[in-house]
């Protein structure tokens, strides 16, 4: 028996303007509006909007299909302000009754490892945000890129949490299998569900790669693969971007016909069936404690925290931003607060990334800026201007 | 291979380019021998045979009386008669206009190709288009030329009538083109009329020997422009940029090391926006004077209007120095690791100088990131690309 979870990471940061030296303590417009719009435009168009429908389709069809997805809170203010027929089109999905939704920090931010205060209070934030456009409370936690480790865990644990995702990395789970659940070696409750990154890469990396052996994938062929951990396991976690399907693997690749057989011919094999993560951690048992001190994420070959932290300049970029954090929330400013918090989205220090020429093209995707240098400069001017916001005013 | 100049004895990027291409060249087993107007001492490459066709046997020295005086405004002439000025020597072949000389050269080219054995021709830039032809007629042999430059770079698109007419007869008649760039592959084939299945482009790459390094001692910031004081390198862009920067923080000072026929003007405006003792002059730069000045630099800016490829960013980075360069250069389109602007948009320039000044962790990433860069660019490779090119123009096109 093998149950097959699907979790969707959407999510679309507010992406900075080319702030410059001249707009230091000139004006406080941070936002790339435009861009922001028209990406989110771009991405309904071409993933959102047509990948929903397949969803849709295959929900209202067969009961036994089941997913989940976790949205960032800033991509749901950005469905509200540009694209409200897109939020309409994941609350008529989630109104099924068959898609469960996760927890997230509401900014998509690395806020976990600067500061725990401000942590704990964009995951409050995007629970009530996801109660009130899907009246629904998640108990799955999921951190930003699934970066994680033990201390994570019982933090999140502590808030409440039945279970939490990571990703099923090699040189953590060594001859172990990413198809079945564990428990964090901290913790007593909550369980861990780990990405099959095998099985999801074939899908969001793998699937249009025409120099790929087993292109192209087929959904029978996929269903074999799948079939395969029967006795193996007791979930197969297939977690990816939702951008995956008509975004990096273009509507030409076959994305979306695959979509449209994949669960008929997963339930073709009488043992298999979709589950959310919340049934996962009710269902099955842990098999073991797993015991991961050091950070691990989602990103790249390293599934470390290399991709928003690995050079100086997102480093000082990061640990400036989170030193103003007493002096901003002092202020009690809710503009201020809230500028403070977009700029914590963990893309604008994936931008700074300089790790260019191996994992280069996932790094450029989205990416407004010509190089990781302007990233950063634009982003320190920014950080500049905040400093002329929160300063106390000189005595007269 | 015909050329212009070749180091210590040069002005430019161009020598420094020959000297790099011959030697990978040699890599790949291909001798080249290197003709030039005149060869000073001190020239020192043992893979390569220079020879200065002013000791080429049996020339007769015509002087040409030509219609050509009246058009001699080329500064790039000037510039090499002051170069050579400076140096104290003299060269007897240089002669009163440069076109008279280009004419001189040919017509020894053409002895020269009938002496010498060899199966290709390269040619370096205009002042060597003609030597390719005459030595093509001579000796039946392919030509190539290698453009570094055309002359809408030099002079921001007011072509000089006479030196576009060499321009495209050399690239009509060559059997096939090398062009420094993309950038410079684009001009030849809009403003030329030239086939872009006949361009090849070849980027230019560095030599990579350890640079010394020096002991700097200085107080404070310094953003370094270093080429010709001339319309095509946008000095101007950066003066402007100077005066800027200095509003935000006074104590930048802006080093300009070249000359060129701008540099009254340069000087001018600086006194004019009360800038001019932020703003130093450190004449034409050579030797270890160079690498001295690039690591003196804490930033190093190359605002070009128009540059077909541009060395210069290469040697700063090899120096350890962060880069700025404007797009519209032929170099900006191999190297990641440095800032880019448009050349006219001088707030993108002043946001980028006044950054890197500020942000150590930016001017870190750019040294370490620039160097490990730079280690690609040997002149093996392009050098095999132009051995590729030299099969092709013997096969015939």
């Amino acid at each position: 028996m093998v149950s097959v979870c699907f979790y969707f990471q959407v999510h679309q940061p507010y992406r900075i303007r080319n702030y410059s030296v001249f707009d230091i303590g000139n004006n406080n417009q941070y936002w790339f509006n435009d861009k922001n719009k028209q990406i989110m435009e771009k991405v309904a168009k071409k993933c959102y909007i047509p990948t929903n429908k397949v969803f849709l389709n295959h929900l209202r069809n067969n009961p036994e299909f089941k997913i989940s997805y976790s949205f960032s809170g800033v991509v749901l203010d950005q469905f509200e302000e540009y694209a409200p027929d897109v939020l309409r089109s994941f609350q008529d999905l989630v109104d099924t009754g068959q898609v469960e939704v996760l927890d997230e920090t509401y900014y998509h931010s690395l806020a976990y490892l600067y500061s725990k205060d401000e942590f704990k209070a964009q995951v409050k934030l995007h629970n009530k945000k996801v109660k009130d456009l899907f009246g629904y409370s998640p108990s799955v936690f999921r951190n930003t890129e699934l970066v994680y480790n033990n201390e994570l865990a019982k933090f999140v644990e502590d808030m409440g949490y039945k279970g939490i995702l990571a990703e099923g990395a090699d040189h953590i789970l060594g001859w172990r299998s990413p198809n079945f659940l564990y428990r964090p070696v901290t913790c007593n409750n909550i369980k861990l569900l780990l990405k099959n990154y095998k099985l999801s890469d074939d899908i969001a990396f793998r699937f249009s790669n025409k120099g790929w052996n087993e292109h192209p994938l087929t959904a029978p062929k996929f269903a074999k693969w799948v079939n395969q951990t029967n006795g193996n396991g007791n979930v197969v976690n297939l977690f990816m971007d939702y951008e995956t399907f008509g975004e990096h693997q273009w509507e030409d690749t076959g994305i979306f016909k695959f979509l449209e057989a994949m669960p008929h011919e997963l339930l073709k094999h009488p043992d298999n069936k979709f589950i959310t993560p919340s049934e996962a951690v009710k269902s099955f048992e842990p098999v073991s404690d797993l015991d991961i001190h050091n950070i691990i994420s989602w990103a790249d070959i390293e599934r470390d925290l290399s991709a928003w932290l690995g050079n100086s300049m997102q480093q000082s970029a990061a640990t400036k931003i989170y030193q103003i954090e007493k002096r901003v929330k002092e202020l009690n400013d809710p503009k201020l607060l809230e500028d403070w918090r977009k700029l914590q989205t963990s893309d604008h220090f994936y931008y700074m990334c300089t790790k260019w020429f191996a994992d280069g093209d996932v790094h450029r995707y989205f990416n407004p800026y010509e190089s990781p240098y302007d990233g950063f400069i634009a982003f320190m001017n920014i950080l500049n201007d905040m400093h002329k916001r929160i300063a106390p005013p000189i005595p007269a | 291979m015909f050329g212009w100049e070749f180091p210590p004895m040069s002005s430019g990027g161009l020598g420094t380019a020959c000297y790099g291409l011959t030697k990978g060249l040699s890599q790949h087993g291909i001798g080249v021998t290197f003709v030039m107007p005149y060869v000073s001492e001190g020239v020192d490459a043992e893979f390569v045979k220079l020879l200065p066709a002013n000791t080429a046997q049996k020339i007769k020295m015509v002087g040409v009386d030509s219609p050509l005086h009246a058009y001699i405004t080329s500064s790039e002439y000037q510039e090499f008669l002051l170069t050579y000025k400076k140096t104290g020597k003299q060269n007897k072949l240089y002669g009163h206009n440069l076109f008279e000389e280009v004419y001189r050269f040919s017509m020894k080219a053409a002895l020269i190709a009938q002496h010498e054995q060899f199966d290709v021709i390269h040619c370096h830039d205009w002042m060597t288009y003609e030597a390719g032809i005459r030595a093509r007629e001579a000796s039946g042999k392919p030509m190539v030329i290698h453009v570094h430059a055309t002359d809408f770079d030099r002079t921001g698109g007011n072509v000089n009538q006479l030196v576009y007419d060499i321009e495209k007869r050399g690239m009509h008649a060559a059997d096939m083109i090398i062009a420094v760039s993309q950038f410079t592959k684009n001009k030849i084939v809009e403003h030329y009329g030239i086939n872009p299945d006949k361009v090849t482009v070849v980027h230019n790459a560095v030599t990579q020997e350890e640079k010394p390094r020096f002991h700097i001692n200085k107080h404070d910031k310094i953003v370094l422009f270093l080429g010709r004081i001339t319309l095509q390198k946008g000095p101007d862009y950066f003066i402007e940029a100077a005066r800027k920067c200095l509003e935000f923080d006074p104590n930048i000072r802006f080093v300009i090391a070249g000359t060129g026929d701008m540099e009254g003007q340069i000087i001018q405006r600086a006194a004019e926006y009360g800038i001019g003792d932020k703003v130093l002059f450190a004449g034409f730069v050579k030797d270890e004077d160079l690498d001295r000045m690039y690591q003196l630099a804490d930033v190093y800016v190359m605002p070009s209007v128009s540059e077909p490829f541009g060395i210069t960013p290469l040697e700063a980075m090899k120096n350890g120095t962060p880069c700025i360069i404007s797009k519209q250069s032929g170099v900006s389109e191999v190297i990641t690791h440095c800032l880019k602007v448009d050349f006219w948009d001088i707030n993108q320039l002043v946001d980028k100088i006044l950054s890197v000044l500020k942000h150590e962790e930016l001017h870190h990433a750019l040294k370490e990131h620039g160097a490990l860069e730079i280690k690609n660019f040997t002149w093996r490779e392009p050098a095999g690309k132009c051995v590729d090119v030299y099969k092709k123009a013997i096969a015939g096109g």
